[in-house]
C-alpha cells in the first residue's frame, strides 16, 4: 500500500490530509461554480495556501533530520522576521540584531546534534545576556531597555518556542518501547491539533457564540467558540494520541485539552502584540492567511506546553 | 560608450550580469529579505520607460532587478553616481560590467560633457532606465528633495512613461555605512506612470508628492487597497 520510505501510519495520515485538503478544494470550486456573484476570492487564496502549507510541512517531517531541521529553522527565520519587521527597532541596533539571526542556526544545531541541556538553556540564558551586551557596545541608552526587551521576545516565541516542535522530532525512543523515535508523528499531532483547534473555535465562535471573552484584544474570540473549540480538540487527542503517539487514552485527551486552551492562549497574546503595533495581520507572506506569525500564533504556546507534558509523561 | 565591445566580450558581460541577478540579486532580496510586491502589473516590461525609485540602500538596484522577468533584465540598466561607483578600477568594472550601471556624473554639471548622456543614450537604445531622482541614498527611510535631472529627460524623450516605484524598509535593512543587511520584509510598491510636465517646478512638485503617497500607503496610513 505505502511506496514511500515513511512508516505506515505517517503515510495514512498523511493521505488523510490530502483528502481533507481535495475536499476543501472540490468545496471552494462548488461553491464559486453554485454561487458565482459572491466574492470567492479569499477562501480560494486561503485553501491554496494550506496547499502550500502543507506541502512545506510534509516536507519538514517526511525526510531525515537534516532536512526537517533545515525547514523548520526556516519557518523559525520566516516568522523572526516578519516580528523584527513589524517591531520598532533602533537605528544603532543593526549589528545586534544580526546576532539575534544568528541564534537560529545554533539552536537547531543544538536540536541536531540532540543536546537537550544546551538546547533548553540557549536563548533564555545565554542569547538572553549576550545580546544586551552586545547592544550595550554599541552605546546607544536611548530606548534600551525597550529594544532589548523586544528583541528578546521575539527570539523567545519565534525561535524558542518553535524549535520546540522540532526537538520531537529528535526525542529518543520512550519508555514504553511501542514508538521506535518517530519524532514526524509527535509533530504531526502537535500541528494538527493546534490547526484543528484554530478552526474548530472560528466554527464554534461562528455558530454560538455570543458572549465574548476578551472585547479588547480579539472582538471575534466567543465563550461558546473557546468552549466548542477546546472540547473538540480534546475529542480529537483523545481519538488520535494512541495512534500517532505513545500516550494513552487519558493522556492523550488531556493533550488535546492542554493544545485547546494554549492554543487559544498563545492566539489572543498574539493579537494582542498585532493590537498594539497597530496592524491587522503580521504581514502577507501567506495569502488569505495574512503573515506566517498569523498562523504560528497559537504554536508558540502549544508546542513547549505540549513538548514538556509529553516528556515528563513518557521520555 | 562610442567605442563597440566585441559581440564575445558583450555575450560575457551579458553572462556576468544575469549572474549577478540569479546569484547575488534573487538570494538577497527573495530569500534573506523577502518582498511584497504591489501592483507589479504596473511596471513596463518594454523599453524606453524610466522607473523612477526612492534610494536609501545599495539593495534598492537589487531589489529593482528581481522586480523584472530574467528575459528582460539586461534591458534594465540603472543610472548611477560616477564620483562613487568609477573610484577606482575593480569598483569600475563590477558596477558598470557586473552590475550595469550607467555613471552620471553628480553635483555641477561641466559645460562641455552633459552629465546624462548615457541616460539620453540608453532610452534612445530602448533601454528601461532606472533613476533615483533623490541623487543619494540619505537618511534611512526618509525621503530627499527630487533633482532636475529626471526633467531633463523628461524633456528630450516626452513620450516615455515615467513609472515611480517605492520601496519600504531597505535604508533599514542596510542604510548608508552598513556593510551587512539585516533580514527584513520589503514592500514594494509601484505606482501609474506619470506625465512630463513643461514647467519644471510643478514636475518635480509632482514627482515629489507622488512618492510621498506611495511613503504613506507603505507605512499603511493610508487605506490600503485590496490587492490580487
Amino acid at each position: 500500500m505505502n511506496p514511500f520510505p515513511i512508516t505506515d501510519t505517517l503515510f495514512y495520515a498523511l493521505s488523510v490530509i490530502l483528502l481533507v485538503l481535495l475536499f476543501a478544494s472540490a468545496s471552494v470550486a462548488l461553491l464559486g461554480w453554485r454561487f458565482p456573484q459572491k466574492d470567492w476570492l479569499e477562501l480560494r487564496q486561503r485553501v491554496r495556501t494550506w496547499w502550500w502549507i502543507v506541502a512545506v510541512f510534509v516536507l519538514a517531517i517526511s525526510f531525515n533530520h537534516t532536512v526537517s531541521l533545515l525547514v523548520l529553522g526556516f519557518v523559525s527565520f520566516l516568522a523572526f522576521k516578519e516580528y523584527l519587521t513589524l517591531v520598532p527597532t533602533r537605528r544603532a541596533d543593526h549589528l545586534p540584531l544580526l546576532w539575534a539571526y544568528l541564534a537560529i542556526p545554533i539552536q537547531y544545531y543544538w536540536i541536531w546534534d540532540g543536546w537537550y541541556g544546551m538546547f533548553i538553556i540557549f536563548i533564555p540564558v545565554y542569547a538572553f545576556l549576550f545580546l544586551p551586551m552586545r547592544m550595550v557596545l554599541v552605546g546607544d541608552t536611548q530606548g534600551f531597555l525597550r529594544a532589548a526587551s523586544t528583541l528578546h521576545w521575539g527570539l523567545m516565541t519565534t525561535v524558542f518556542s518553535l524549535s520546540h516542535m522540532a526537538y520531537l522530532l529528535v526525542l529518543p525512543s520512550d519508555v514504553t518501547g511501542s514508538m521506535k523515535g518517530d519524532g514526524a508523528l509527535l509533530v504531526l499531532f502537535l500541528v494538527v491539533l493546534t490547526q484543528f483547534n484554530d478552526v474548530a473555535q472560528y466554527l464554534w465562535g461562528k455558530s454560538l457564540g455570543r458572549v465574548k471573552v476578551i472585547p479588547k484584544v480579539s472582538p471575534n474570540k466567543t465563550v461558546a467558540g473557546f468552549l466548542g473549540g477546546v472540547a473538540t480538540t480534546t475529542l480529537l487527542g483523545w481519538l488520535l494520541g494512541p495512534v500517532l503517539t505513545p500516550m494513552n487514552p487519558a493522556h492523550a485527551a488531556l493533550a488535546g485539552l492542554l493544545i485547546g486552551v494554549t492554543g487559544f492562549v498563545g492566539d489572543v497574546v498574539m493579537s494582542a502584540v498585532k493590537r498594539d503595533l497597530g496592524v491587522k495581520d503580521s504581514g502577507d507572506l501567506l495569502p488569505g492567511h495574512g503573515g506566517i506569525l498569523d498562523r504560528l500564533d497559537s504554536l508558540t504556546y502549544t508546542a513547549p506546553l505540549f513538548f514538556h507534558y509529553l516528556r515528563y509523561l513518557y521520555y | 560608450m562610442a567605442d563597440r565591445p566585441s559581440p564575445l566580450l558583450r555575450l560575457w558581460h551579458a553572462l556576468l550580469r544575469l549572474a549577478f541577478v540569479v546569484g547575488v540579486a534573487w538570494p538577497v532580496t527573495l530569500v534573506w529579505l523577502g518582498l511584497a510586491i504591489r501592483h507589479r502589473e504596473r511596471l513596463p516590461l518594454r523599453g524606453p520607460a524610466i522607473v523612477v525609485a526612492n534610494h536609501n540602500s545599495h539593495l534598492d538596484i537589487l531589489t529593482l532587478y528581481t522586480l523584472f522577468p530574467l528575459s528582460q533584465v539586461l534591458n534594465v540598466r540603472p543610472a548611477a553616481a560616477a564620483d562613487y561607483f568609477l573610484r577606482n578600477r575593480a569598483m569600475a568594472w563590477f558596477a558598470t560590467r557586473v552590475v550595469g550601471i550607467i555613471p552620471v556624473i553628480r553635483g555641477g554639471a561641466s559645460k562641455s560633457v552633459d552629465p546624462l548622456a548615457g541616460c539620453y543614450d540608453a532610452l534612445a537604445a530602448g533601454r528601461i532606465l532606472v533613476l533615483f531622482p533623490e541623487g543619494t541614498r540619505g537618511e534611512p527611510e526618509r525621503l530627499s528633495e527630487v533633482k532636475s535631472g529626471l526633467w531633463f529627460l523628461g524633456r528630450r524623450f516626452p513620450e516615455v512613461p515615467i513609472v515611480p516605484v517605492y520601496m519600504h524598509g531597505l535604508g533599514r535593512s542596510m542604510g548608508k555605512g552598513a556593510r551587512i543587511p539585516v533580514p527584513f520584509f520589503v514592500d514594494v510598491h509601484i505606482d501609474r506612470p506619470l506625465p512630463w510636465q513643461e514647467d519644471k517646478a510643478a514636475f518635480k512638485a509632482g514627482v515629489q508628492r507622488r512618492f510621498a503617497v506611495l511613503q504613506k500607503k507603505a507605512a499603511g496610513l493610508a487605506d490600503d487597497d485590496p490587492t490580487p
